[in-house]
């Protein structure tokens, strides 16, 4: 047993009990003992869908193997504690790759599919549960459940993007992707501002299979600019594992004078001139520096200081891109817009995740450090403006979305709510699922 | 041409085996793999399967000394054994029940010592190979909260410095292991505190590797333990007997 779990956002929470099974066998009784649990992964979520206050967490991180791997079809099955960095160290060299892969190599395959993790593919391959074949899911009544698309479809889709609440993930089974080199061909064009970013989106969506924006939010006045980043896996190179281990750590929290509204405009303006150097031709980049480039400075959620930061990350319809500007205007006035932004435009490939964040649209994801009452002033009102538009925000990064703004983000939670195990919750799931709060409008009606 | 290398993890569902077992599987080797849980085995077999080698599971009870001389047959084609297997000793136990220290004697004591008397006559003919023992640093100096424990650790590391200096000789490299507190399967129901103290079997299983590619003698995992073993032993016992250790 031990307290040292936390939550990524780093903002302090009460030590969180928990649980490190070694085996899959022995989960059966511990999670029936639990009177309330949670399956957790490797905590790279940064609010309180990894946390259950006053209840211990199970984390998988030990159970992290790999149960079989078929280097001629690419497909491979996983204990839910096999972090995407070392399931790449195998398939890697084999030819294979993640169909999708968050921006951390850190997360591990059940956390990625209980958030139904999304990638710089969403636009042509969809999120990660459009390539799960299979999960084994134990309930606390000691039921085993092997479900596919076929078989316990309801419960295979409830647990696609389910927060861990239906139960835990004892193996995943993925179709992988092949790959030629674990190279990239990489190519960065800068844009002034929102309107030019959308129009270059559209133009890379059918050539490249990952585009990325990253946007300046911070710098009054040359908000909106940005630089497109759009790839695909290369013919030249050779398949070399990355490294996930960091090559530099942030040794404590940062002192909170670090970051200020004029070191970040700082270094958003060297950021983007760094990028605009690069737009001469097409770069070849590894994967590693590619998908992963937070991974190499360990524990960077510390620059943030003690009180830590939120992140927000939502997204809006593809027509409602005059809110986009709105919004961005909001946050550079707030003077609390953070360095790097990231925006990215999402495709209509439907998951089969019944909770799932990921929809057509643009998404944007941003850091606030901690202000108290004012973060979530911001926060709040972001809320409103998202809700209006009929966008939606996304749990892993959250840890203050109200009851009612989820409940309009995700009209299926009732339907989903079926699905729950009666031992799982978590400190965001009684916070959004309250149904006592919801006054001031009328639920819409349940479209599933 | 390099011939395929042939590798026996024995003990090989402790949680440091596994990660010793999965680096070196990277490398294309035969694994076989020797403990008493046939699932778990099974699972620490595919796993390793997946990463490329070939691997082979002995299921035995390896308190059980009577098997030995079967398991030893079974992986004479090993010419590197890695010996993991221990078991925490419950102190106070082992004070009051005779039975308790002997269990804790045969496992942590009889059992590698049998294992290794037969390695080490075979690979002495053979004049290759290596050998891999994880002892303890609770074995450098007797304390009252756990010199049962530390009895078996301690004959066993002075076991594997007489071994080292006779296969000197033929060229087979005894590592000797010293790990100190270590966050595996084994040591789950205790307090990680301080936290500084406390290892990850990931971080163990690369200095174990290391060392035995290195041809190192003894190691200390992590290396700060040397230090602190090296004051340990120096305190004079007068003085040691009031600290309650
Ligand atoms: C630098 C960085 C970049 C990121 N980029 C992206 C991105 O591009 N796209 C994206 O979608 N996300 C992104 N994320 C978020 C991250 O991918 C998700 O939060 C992911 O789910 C974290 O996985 P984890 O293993 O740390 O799980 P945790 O954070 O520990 O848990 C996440 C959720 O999974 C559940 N869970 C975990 N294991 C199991 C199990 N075995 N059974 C059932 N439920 C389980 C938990 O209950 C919890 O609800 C990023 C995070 C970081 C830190």
């Amino acid at each position: 047993m031990s307290s040292n779990f936390r939550s990524w956002g780093t903002i302090p929470h009460p030590p969180q009990e928990t649980l490190r099974p070694f085996w899959v066998s022995e989960l059966a009784d511990l999670f029936a003992n639990q009177a309330q649990s949670l399956a957790v992964g490797n905590g790279r979520s940064y609010g309180d869908s990894c946390l259950l206050q006053d209840h211990p967490v199970i984390q998988t991180t030990q159970l992290n193997r790999i149960i079989r791997f078929d280097r001629q079809t690419g497909v491979i099955q996983v204990e839910p504690g096999v972090k995407l960095c070392d399931l790449l160290t195998v398939v890697v060299p084999a030819g294979w790759f993640l169909p999708v892969t968050p921006g951390t190599s850190l997360a591990t395959v059940g956390g990625a599919v209980a958030n139904d993790v999304h990638g710089k593919n969403h636009h042509t391959d969809g999120s990660l549960g459009c390539h799960v074949l299979s999960l084994d899911l134990l309930t606390s009544d000691r039921a085993l459940r092997t479900c596919t698309q076929t078989v316990h479809t309801d419960l295979f889709n409830a647990t696609i993007g389910g927060l861990g609440l239906t139960g835990i993930i004892t193996a995943v089974e993925l179709q992988l992707i092949p790959i030629n080199t674990s190279w990239l061909d990489v190519r960065y064009q800068t844009f002034p501002n929102l309107e030019e970013f959308a129009r270059l989106s559209t133009e890379a969506r059918d050539d490249y299979r990952y585009t990325v924006a990253w946007m300046d939010c911070a710098t009054p006045g040359s908000a909106g600019r940005g630089v497109l980043i759009s790839a695909n896996h290369s013919e030249q190179g050779d398949l070399t594992v990355g490294t996930a281990a960091a090559k530099f750590s942030v040794p404590m929290n940062c002192p909170k004078y670090t970051l200020n509204k004029y070191s970040i405009r700082a270094f958003n303006a060297l950021y983007y001139q760094l990028q605009k150097r690069k737009e001469d031709g097409v770069r070849h980049e590894h994967y590693q520096p590619y998908f992963y480039p937070l991974d190499a400075i360990g524990h960077w959620n510390r620059v943030y200081g003690k009180k830590g930061f939120h992140q927000y990350q939502f997204l809006v319809p593809l027509d409602a891109m005059p809110v986009m500007s709105d919004i961005l205007n909001t946050i550079t006035n707030s003077g609390m817009g953070s360095f790097l932004a990231v925006l990215k435009e999402f495709g209509d490939i439907a998951s089969p995740g019944l909770l799932s964040f990921p929809r057509p649209g643009y998404c944007l994801a941003l850091d606030f450090s901690e202000r108290g009452e004012k973060t979530a002033a911001l926060i709040s009102e972001l809320d409103a403006r998202v809700r209006e538009a009929g966008g939606a925000a996304y749990p892993a990064k959250d840890k203050l979305m109200s009851a009612d703004s989820f409940q309009q983000y995700y009209p299926q939670w009732t339907a989903f709510r079926q699905h729950i195990d009666p031992v799982c919750s978590s400190d965001f799931w009684q916070r959004v699922s309250n149904t006592s709060v919801s006054t001031h409008q009328t639920q819409q009606p349940d479209k599933l | 041409m390099t011939m395929k290398q042939s590798i026996a993890i024995i003990g090989a569902t402790s949680t440091v085996a596994i990660s010793v077992a999965r680096k070196l599987a990277a490398e294309d080797v035969d694994i076989y793999l020797v403990g008493r849980n046939e699932d778990k085995l099974a699972t620490v077999a595919a796993d390793l399967a997946a990463r490329g080698s070939s691997t082979h599971t002995i299921v035995t009870d390896l308190a059980n000394l009577d098997e030995h001389a079967k398991v030893l047959q079974q992986i004479e084609s090993a010419t590197h054994c890695f010996i993991f297997h221990s078991a925490l000793t419950d102190q106070a136990a082992a004070e009051s029940d005779w039975s308790m220290a002997e269990a804790s004697l045969t496992i942590n004591l009889l059992s590698p010592l049998s294992l290794l008397h037969g390695l080490a006559n075979r690979l002495e003919q053979q004049k290759t190979g290596s050998l891999v023992v994880v002892s303890s640093v609770a074995g450098d100096r007797g304390r009252a909260s756990n010199y049962w424990y530390g009895t078996a650790k301690g004959a066993l590391s002075i076991h594997c410095q007489g071994l080292r200096n006779r296969l000197a000789k033929s060229g087979v490299p005894v590592l000797t292991v010293k790990p100190g507190f270590i966050d595996t399967a084994m040591t789950a129901h205790l307090e990680k505190k301080p936290a500084v103290l406390w290892a990850s079997a990931e971080e163990v299983a690369d200095l174990i590797v290391k060392g035995w590619k290195q041809q190192k003698n003894v190691i200390y995992t992590p290396g700060f333990w040397r230090f602190i073993m090296w004051i340990i032993t120096r305190i004079p016992e007068t003085i040691f007997k009031r600290l309650s250790l």
